[in-house]
């Protein structure tokens, strides 16, 4: 089996709202306790090869986005472990700093992503001036560099963010991260601010650039399109944990899941042909809070084959390597 | 009475900004018929927002009206006086927007809302407010309706709060509803289920929709009529069946293509070269003629909208249907 | 920046408050050139020409504008060399508040829960204070002078300012340019000083404008307690006391007039205050 590349291991992320005084007043009189605690993650491991684009599949509270934080470096996980070419990904100790510069992360919302008040040249040269991958004298130059390398004017350089259009702001934000040379990308809903024809223009640089740059990907998205055009492995989320993964194909021919099949069913995909009655399933009910997933299997309320055990247990991923969904009643199709 | 619900001609809405004139809606002409569901679809910058607004005379300064016409069911709405526009809106057509909270007070329960919504136009006794409510809210598929009325916004989910806004827009069975992508900031699986029940909705109280989106998916999956805006002009119209299956113009086809789902995995996707030319320096002729691949000199001239089969489309270089 | 001013010029009170504000700057600025007489200078002061009226011809042989105070300074010159002390004691303050203040902010924003607690906590104590209250203990213990005053100030008013930093840099913080910065990953230095301090600005400006005013006018509530500088270099609010006694008895001049000009610089600042903070809310701008 080759290294890989990306190793996330039983990662769990909480986030807790601790009570404050008025509200322990309050738990000490009697009333309910008030503190908050969120599984964002919940035990959740992964991996990914080289040059490998993995992508992660889920909609509100699944956890994808702070999933792909850790794996950026920008939250360390509350327990289990997150490497990067098996070196740890955060430091030790009480307050953990990322330790690697190998790993870069481009978000979403290209409007708030960039510093309204430097120059793009800046936002690029900041980072590899920082860590030594750049000297002053050669900064301009680099800069130019890169910004061409994703399809923009290098006289921009000079120009603020709010002077691009949002297909062009999310250019730069990823010759940002290009100009870092990491190995592993991680791509927050990279397109899902973007007009449809611009996103196919920084779809097809991603695709270019991911191929000449042998880069591995950690690609985040809600959009099923998106998702099946871009990423050789899927992994689907639902509130903080992983309940299937698999080849692309696959994933999409022949779910395991019932939510994978539930969500692919109900999300409305380009119909050349126009609407139809009667042909939508839609998934019933409420993605639960994830202040309160339900217990047991947390998709088993909205579920059409739910049994009994379903609420009682919680299903871990079963089945081969590289293929798993995890079902109480997974591979009984 | 007439077919006929909606009759738009020639709408201009310009915006007199400190930069310049900005022609957001430049000219179009739109129809919508008794209970069918237009689908009006563009990018940003379209427009298309703008022409809903229009249509209800919710443009603010500034930003007007500067020309047109737009005829609900005979009347002309541009030039109305404010009454006459008020007596309108929520009664006989509503809107839905894309943010519930543009609709919903946080500071008010569900009930006491749409009880102020129904009381506006019609009075009705307590009970027959709250009953009516309850009806509605479980015609749009809320589950324990009777329990929601007493929720405050904050306690419902995002799918919830836009579903209630659906309710709202239902109340006075309007003739027409406005909804600007009201799906747009939800879950995709809950916009699913929303747009099953839109669909539902129009066709068993006949109400007729104008649904504002950039989103192909969604239109392809819900609208009966489709019109393309680009730059604030309409540059193609037709059947829904027929614009996403033989689309005529460029754009239109250029758009279709860039959607990822149906291309081959991993292979680049057929791309719109450039970006929409802001609205400020828009070049002379046709709008679209310097991303077009199949422009040429007679572009400088801006194409008339031209009646085609069952549709329209503003292109000198319309394409044509493949066999 | 031109979309900035044309904005700001589309208000036409705020561009005649600004042209005051420039207007009193300069004077004040040039003061020595504009006026027939230093104030300061014991030796020009004649009592012969104690509280004549505006228009009186003194010993000096010019004629006084706008009259003359209890020792026979030229009020004209007065109120210029008194706009001087008001705006350097006003500007000094507004500025080392600024910067201690929106500092702590800052630093309170970024930092572990207990020192972002302890900082705030100061800072809202301080804020429950009555500014004048704290000016006044802080003066009688430090005496008068330039240098105690402006202490006093600074100390009165950087709660302002540590507030509204402290606000805008929990705000910024969250945002993905920030996060960004630090997952490059940056040094904590870094990503204040490049990235959160330079966003925070345009709420501090407006907070500054203001305060620069509230200084002024706390320096002259010193000054007409007997509390600011020394009797010999009068500043607006002394003038103001000096002139009390005479109020009642017709002799306005020696009152209102500094009181005027005090109002008029007050005001004319909250006018740009008032209009930088309009222009810097967030519209939908797209």
């Amino acid at each position: 089996m080759s290294a890989r590349l990306l190793e996330l291991s039983g990662v769990s992320k909480r986030f807790e709202r601790r009570p404050n005084l008025g509200e322990r007043v309050a738990e000490a009189l009697g009333a309910a306790p008030a503190g908050q605690v969120v599984h964002a993650v919940d035990d959740v491991s992964l991996s990914i090869a080289p040059r490998e684009t993995l992508a992660l599949v889920g909609e509100s509270g699944c956890g994808k986005s702070t999933l792909g934080r850790i794996a950026a470096g920008i939250h360390a996980p509350t327990t289990g472990t997150a490497s990067l070419a098996g070196a740890p990904l955060m430091s030790g100790g009480a307050r953990p700093r990322k330790a690697t510069t190998r790993v870069q992360m481009v978000f979403q919302d290209p409007f708030a992503s960039l510093n309204p008040r430097m120059r793009v040249a800046d936002i690029v040269a900041e980072g590899p001036l920082a860590h030594g991958l750049v000297s002053r004298a050669g900064a301009a130059a680099y800069v130019a560099g890169w910004l061409g390398r994703v399809g923009l004017d290098p006289s921009f350089a000079s120009r603020y963010p709010h002077q691009f259009s949002g297909g062009q702001r999310q250019r730069v934000a990823i010759a940002r991260a290009l100009a870092m040379q990491p190995d592993l990308l991680v791509c927050d809903e990279p397109v899902a601010s973007l007009d449809v024809s611009i996103q196919a223009q920084v779809l097809n640089l991603f695709i270019e650039l991911r191929r000449d740059l042998g880069l591995t990907c950690l690609f985040i998205s809600h959009d099923l399109g998106v998702v099946r055009h871009v990423s050789d492995r899927v992994a689907i989320m639902y509130l903080g944990r992983v309940v299937e993964t698999g080849p692309t194909a696959e994933i999409f021919s022949a779910p395991r899941h019932p939510y994978t099949k539930a969500l692919l069913e109900s999300v409305p995909r380009l119909r050349r042909e126009g609407a139809a009655d009667g042909d939508f399933r839609p998934i019933s009910g409420e993605i639960p809070s994830p202040l309160a997933p339900p217990p047991g299997c947390h998709f088993h309320p909205r579920c059409p084959v739910a049994e009994p055990r379903c609420r009682e247990a919680r299903p871990e991923l079963r089945g081969a390597a590289g293929r798993q969904a995890a079902c109480h009643l997974a591979g009984l199709d | 009475m007439s077919a006929r619900l909606l009759e738009i001609r020639g709408l201009r809405t310009h915006f007199t900004t400190r930069a310049g004139n900005l022609p957001a809606v430049d000219g179009i002409d739109l129809a919508v018929d008794r209970g069918r569901i237009l689908g009006l679809v563009g990018e940003s910058g379209s427009g298309k927002t703008v022409t809903g607004f229009s249509i209800l005379g919710l443009v603010d300064p500034p930003g007007r009206i500067v020309g047109g016409s737009v005829r609900f069911d005979g009347q002309e709405l541009v030039g109305m006086d404010r009454e006459g526009l008020r007596r309108l809106r929520g009664r006989r057509i509503a809107m839905v927007f894309q943010d519930p909270m543009m609709t919903l007070n946080p500071v008010l329960s569900v009930g006491e809302q749409m009880a102020l919504a129904l009381r506006a136009h019609q009075d009705a006794s307590r009970a027959e407010t709250r009953t009516r409510s309850r009806d509605l809210l479980g015609l749009v598929g809320i589950p324990s309706p009777e329990e929601r009325l007493d929720a405050y916004p904050h306690q419902l989910s995002g799918g919830m709060r836009q579903r209630v806004a659906i309710a709202i827009a239902l109340l006075h069975r309007p003739d027409l509803i406005i909804a600007d992508e009201p799906t747009t900031a939800l879950d995709v699986s809950i916009q699913g289920q929303i747009l099953h029940e839109m669909r539902r909705l129009a066709r068993e109280t006949g109400v007729a929709l104008v649904w504002i989106t950039h989103d192909l998916a969604v239109v392809s999956n819900l609208a009966d009529d489709i019109a393309v805006m680009y730059a604030g002009r309409i540059v193609e119209t037709g059947p829904a069946r027929e614009v996403l299956a033989r689309p005529r113009h460029p754009y239109t086809r250029g758009l279709l293509d860039s959607v990822p789902g149906e291309a081959q995995p991993g292979a680049m996707l057929a791309q719109i070269p450039g970006s929409t030319p802001s609205l400020l320096r828009l070049p002379p002729g046709c709008s679209f003629r310097e991303r077009c691949a199949r422009a040429s000199a007679a572009c400088g001239e801006m194409p008339g909208l031209r009646a085609l089969g069952d549709g329209a489309v503003r292109c000198h270089h319309a394409l044509e249907p493949t066999p | 920046m031109k979309a900035f001013w044309s904005e700001y010029a589309e208000n036409r009170l705020a561009v005649v408050a600004l042209l005051v504000v420039v207007l009193v700057v300069a004077a004040a600025l040039g003061a020595p050139l504009i006026t027939p007489q230093d104030p300061y200078d014991l030796a020009n002061l004649d009592l012969m020409d104690a509280r004549r009226p505006p228009g009186h011809v003194g010993t000096g042989g010019y004629a006084h504008w706008l009259g003359t105070d209890a020792q026979g300074r030229d009020l004209y010159s007065a109120i210029l060399y008194g706009l001087r002390i008001s705006l350097q004691m006003g500007i000094a303050a507004g500025a080392i508040s600024m910067a201690i203040g929106a500092g702590l902010g800052v630093v309170a924003a970024v930092s572990s829960s207990r020192v972002e607690q302890a900082i705030m906590r100061v800072v809202d104590l301080q804020l429950s204070f009555p500014a004048i209250l704290l000016a006044l203990v802080l003066v009688a213990v430090l005496g008068q002078g330039r240098v105690p005053l402006v202490i006093a100030l600074v100390a009165a008013q950087y709660a302002y300012f540590a507030r509204t930093a402290y606000g805008a840099a929990t705000a910024e913080r969250q945002k993905d340019y920030v996060e960004a910065a630090r997952a490059t990953p940056l040094r904590a230095s870094s990503v204040v000083l490049r990235h959160l301090l330079p966003n925070c600005l345009p709420p501090l400006i407006v907070v500054g404008t203001v305060q620069v005013a509230n200084a002024i006018a706390l320096e002259a509530t010193l000054s007409f307690l007997g509390l600011g500088l020394p009797p010999t270099e009068p500043s607006l609010g002394m003038l103001i006391a000096n002139g009390f006694q005479y109020m009642m008895s017709g002799r306005t001049w020696i009152s209102v007039y500094p009181g005027v000009a005090l109002i008029v610089l007050i005001v004319a600042i909250n006018v740009v205050g008032d209009q930088l903070r309009d222009q810097f809310n967030p519209r939908l701008r797209r």
